[in-house]
């Protein structure tokens, strides 16, 4: 652990620094050995990090760089020179009794915290020689897909923004400053006319685009035969088979007690539900990214999930958070973007109706549109597939255009629009409206959004091969549902009910507004504990299976819709674990 | 879609089509919503006409003022109201008799139990009280108020104020209220009995100015009390329940826009904006989770604690003056309101709690409700009379607190005692009564 202060405070990082220690993984008595293999094959984890020396010091090096320019280096700089002070500090010892000290004080485990957290954005280390594209997405073909999807969006935002006359960036005049900084609070008692607004894009045209991929280096006349795809994605992914799925998901098993399951039988609170609540409270005390992580696969008990969920994401809400969403609601308030219209429509059209989630309108506009202005979110980008979109500002009006990337005329007047570089579609605000649930400060809220979004929800809307990204989620769905379940598949598809044009809806928003909240909230624990999306292929295949006998029934398309339409009803753990264990394979 | 066929197959395990040995139930229906599709549906029972005897009877509160003193009622006869149930259900007799109670708790038990009742604002009735409350007033300076008229329900001719002047005069503005909310709430037919010959009696409370916002909305609880007996007390508590929000931001500034001020939803439907397709309400267990993510496991079992107290003292204050009567059972609906320290306070009682549903959702929590209550003033004669849950009712109260029954594996032996009140938690009333009613008590009897 100590090797983390050294390699920060010093410049070298040399293989032996690192090779001499290990990744950052606490100990916290309970969880022995296993805590630190929180991974598994096609996840980044610091395990496979450290396979290879030079891939490790390479990405000791990125963490150190990145940790420099935080708060976080210039305050342990600053705790450890006040240590030095203390009385019980001597010359002699002096490396080893100011680590101790910042151990001591609770600093340490700050910091493994900021590292661990910078291990789950890490881009997987690339080769030397590899481009910056190539870490966004090492496939050509699904880049240019997403390229071409892109151009799609822009062109289509560009043609809103002239059809209705809508500056795409304007600054408000102000009155209206004002008038808007007076119901920051109320935003949603505002009825502006949207009807003119459309989504720009909604999860169907979206799946549309990800049917069409094909790999161009690939003969699919080979999979003739058993190995044939009835699906509707035809790209050549690895993804997990349930026997694979068993090994990365263990703690899911049957004989571990599960929040969602375990706390609903006849068995007595003390069995199962006292003691996780009573080993969550321990890892709330201890502050460590690790344990909250490890532990939220069993699930987080309701009165301690923010805290939990907060600490996995080290999302502190220290001053300098308040402080920056402050900025970003000053820039909602000083400017009027074409997004915002888009936003509005979208909470209006989905939370506003949700039988849950309509108490939270306001708190939804507080966090989205501070999000489209946050340009820290832009350092996704390095390992997202997308690209932000950019435009020129065009004469005095500040009236802008969106540009197709390579194709800005005026370099200098090239900026992202919007400046968060995300373009809302339809049903965006669902990945918020969960998160209302737990936190009450539109600030931490926000904070905790950013870091879900950044790590998970973009992946569930660009196109990528990663385990995590909707392709794969797609392909995985449909294989598991293939596999598993051959004559219900081969029943939808005669009928023209192919699943996946059912199940896409959930998974593009990773189940939320779909399930009610207490199962979503479980199902995103898990996400939050495996660090992975494919739970959410799981369990659409899982869903399907227990309406598996109703969907043999039915004969069209509609009809499997009606079946599927209600999930509200589901409990969630227990279709995942039969799902995963108790099927024959 | 998937919830019709619920419903459906829930009546099939009660009664099987061939049993039939039980007598018929004849009944009478005041109303025509919620409860009467559940007594119509209900298997056995027929309804009888006015003039006809009956065997039960789902009667307003007028209908009873009329009728009961001069029928004589048969052993087996149920009726769904109190004969001077306002004592709970006005809102200046509820005040009252809370008031006398506290004071003889005091007496009695000290200033600790005495404290237990503090649970409802600061109320003076008008014009009765009308020097004490002015003297109350001046000793609050700047707090706000809330005049509100003792007979009426949901939420009509209710007014907030902040200066005294606003009510030298309360008799006009009353008067004035009393025909905008008339032309304003057509069709709505208020229950409680007129008392137009005489100066129409308020109460004025002292407004809570801190309430509980859930992303800037206020919101007030309406949960369900059956009351079986009042001596020896014998009161049951419903599991569902929901929270209804003000479709309005709450704020002090404006305190003449009283959409914002009341969530009954009776008031919210006349709203400018109201948008009938939106079901401003939550259910009880979406409010618990709320909370309890919010405020951790421990706070929320302390809340609803309180709120089961508030139930019970607010019953044993009235316990000696309502007239007993063992055909009477009584469906109470108790308004809650929840302030930013967590602190319940009783807002009002409803002996006619509006059964009218808003939703789909709305309509099948309430004829659940319904029928269990049907379960449980059992006319069919299939409860032994010592269950302590009966569908989604467990019982709370019965001659003193229940308990329920729970092994602790860590600490056997242990005596900690937890009250037998699920309010807000999963209602497991399908399979509870699946349980309770077999085998068929028909199959039984014969």
């Amino acid at each position: 652990m100590k090797q983390w202060s050294t390699v920060l405070f010093t410049d070298e990082c040399r293989v032996s620094v690192a090779g001499e220690g290990e990744a950052p993984a606490p100990r916290l008595p309970s969880y022995g050995g296993r805590r630190r293999t929180c991974g598994r094959p096609g996840v980044r984890v610091p395990a496979e990090v450290m396979d290879e020396g030079a891939g490790l010091s390479l990405a000791i090096a990125q963490v150190v760089r990145r940790l420099k320019a935080t708060r976080l280096h210039s305050q342990l700089e600053r705790e450890a020179k006040e240590g030095l002070r203390r009385p019980d500090i001597a010359v002699g010892s002096l490396r080893d009794d100011v680590r101790r000290f910042l151990a001591a004080s609770g600093w340490e485990r700050k910091l493994q915290n900021a590292v661990y957290r910078e291990l789950h954005v890490l881009p997987p280390p690339g080769h030397p020689a590899a481009s910056p594209e190539h870490a966004k997405e090492p496939l050509a073909y699904m880049r240019e897909a997403q390229a071409g999807w892109e151009r799609r969006i822009l062109k289509s935002l560009n043609s809103m923004s002239t059809e209705l006359g809508v500056p795409l960036a304007r600054k408000r005049p102000a009155p209206e400053q004002k008038e808007l900084s007076n119901k920051w609070n109320e935003m949603g008692t505002d009825e502006p006319d949207l009807s003119q607004f459309r989504p720009v894009y909604a999860p169907k045209d979206f799946l549309e685009v990800l049917i069409s991929l094909r790999n161009p280096n690939h003969d699919r006349s080979e999979e003739v035969g058993a190995q044939s795809q009835w699906g509707l994605i035809q790209v050549p992914l690895n993804v997990q088979d349930v026997a694979q799925m068993r090994e990365a998901f263990a703690d899911l098993a049957l004989n571990i007690g599960q929040l969602g399951i375990d706390d609903h039988t006849h068995v007595p609170a003390d069995l199962f539900e006292s003691e996780h609540v009573r080993l969550g409270k321990r890892v709330v005390s201890e502050q460590d990214s690790a344990a909250a992580q490890q532990y939220s696969r069993q699930g987080c008990p309701t009165g301690l999930r923010a805290e939990l969920w907060a600490l996995i994401l080290n999302s502190t809400n220290e001053p300098e958070d308040i402080l920056n969403y402050d900025q970003l609601k000053a820039g909602v308030i000083q400017y009027d973007l074409l997004v915002d219209n888009l936003i509005y429509k979208d909470v209006k059209l989905t939370a506003s109706n949700d039988d849950y989630y309509f108490v939270f309108e306001d708190f939804l506009y507080q966090v989205l549109l501070c999000f489209s202005r946050d340009t820290t979110v832009l350092e996704h980008f390095s390992y997202n597939s997308a690209t932000p979109p950019k435009s020129y500002i065009q004469g005095l009006y500040g009236v802008m255009c969106l540009c197709v990337p390579g194709k800005a005329g005026e370099e200098d007047y090239v900026v992202v629009y919007p400046p968060n570089g995300v373009i809302p579609f339809h049903g965006f605000s669902m990945y918020v409206a969960p998160l209302c649930f737990l936190y009450n400060e539109p600030c931490k809220l926000y904070s905790v959004f950013k870091e879900m979004y950044i790590r998970y929800f973009f992946r569930l809307h660009s196109i990528s091969s990663s385990p995590s990204g909707i392709v794969s989620l797609c392909l995985q769905f449909e294989r598991l549902l293939q596999t598993h379940l051959p004559q219900l598949f081969y029943h939808l598809r005669e009928i023209g009910a192919q699943p996946l044009r059912i199940a896409f809806k959930w998974m593009v928003r990773a189940f939320s507004g779909y399930l009610s909240t207490d199962q979503l909230l479980l199902l995103w624990d898990r996400i939050l504990g495996y660090d992975s999306l494919e739970i959410v292929a799981v369990l659409a295949a899982a869903v399907f299976a227990f309406r598996a006998e109703n969907l043999m029934e039915v004969t069209s398309l509609s009809s499997a819709e009606a079946v599927l339409a209600d999930l509200s009803t589901l409990k969630v753990m227990p279709l995942l674990q039969i799902f995963l264990f108790a099927t024959v394979i | 879609m998937s919830r019709s066929k619920v419903s459906f197959s829930r009546q099939l395990h009660f009664f099987s089509p061939d049993v039939k040995t039980w007598a018929t139930v004849r009944y009478r229906c005041g109303l025509s919503n919620t409860i009467q599709d559940v007594l119509h549906q209900r298997p056995g029972w027929i309804e009888v006409k006015d003039d006809c005897e009956w065997d039960f009877n789902w009667c307003d509160v007028g209908w009873l003022r009329e009728n009961f003193d001069h029928s004589y009622l048969e052993e087996h006869v149920r009726i769904c109201h109190f004969r001077n149930n306002y004592e709970l259900t006005r809102k200046n007799l509820m005040v009252k008799n809370l008031k006398r109670y506290r004071k003889t708790l005091e007496r009695e038990a000290g200033r600790l139990e005495a404290a237990k009742c503090d649970f409802f604002p600061r109320t003076f009735e008008l014009p009765n009280e009308y020097h004490l409350f002015v003297e109350e007033f001046k000793r609050s300076q700047g707090s706000t108020w809330i005049m509100k008229p003792v007979a009426r329900s949901q939420g009509k001719g209710i007014f907030l104020f902040r200066k005294l002047k606003d009510i030298m005069d309360w008799k006009k503005v009353a008067r004035q209220i009393t025909v905008e909310m008339n032309t304003f709430v057509d069709g709505t037919r208020s229950d409680d009995q007129r008392e137009e010959n005489q100066v129409e009696s308020y109460v004025a409370q002292r407004y809570i100015e801190n309430p509980y916002l859930i992303s800037g909305r206020k919101f007030d609880l309406r949960v369900y009390v059956l009351v079986t007996s009042y001596t020896p007390l014998k009161a049951w508590l419903y599991r569902d329940g929901f929270a209804r929000f003000s479709s309005t931001r709450f704020s002090l500034s404006s305190i003449d826009d009283q959409y914002v001020h009341l969530t009954n939803v009776a008031v919210q439907k006349t709203a400018p904006d109201y948008d009938p397709e939106k079901d401003c309400k939550w259910q009880l267990q979406q409010l618990r989770r709320y909370l309890t993510a919010k405020h951790g496991r421990e706070t929320v079992e302390r809340l609803f604690q309180d709120i089961d107290n508030i139930f019970v003292r607010s019953l044993l204050s009235v316990q000696k003056v309502i007239i007993n009567d063992k055909h009477c059972f009584e469906l109470y609906g108790y308004d809650i309101l929840l302030d930013q320290d967590l602190k319940p306070w009783l807002i009002e009682v409803n002996a006619s709690p509006s059964l009218t549903a808003s939703s789909q959702e709305d309509y099948e929590m309430k004829s659940c409700l319904l029928e269990d209550t049907l379960h449980v003033v059992d006319m069919e004669g299939r409860l032994t009379g010592k269950e302590k849950q009966v569908g989604g009712f467990d019982l709370m109260w019965n001659d003193g607190p229940v308990y329920r029954e729970i092994i602790h594996f860590e600490n056997l032996g242990s005596t900690s005692l937890t009250a037998n009140t699920h309010l807000g938690c999963n209602n497991d009333r399908q399979k509870q009564l699946r349980y309770l009613l077999k085998p068929f008590p028909g199959q039984k009897r014969a």
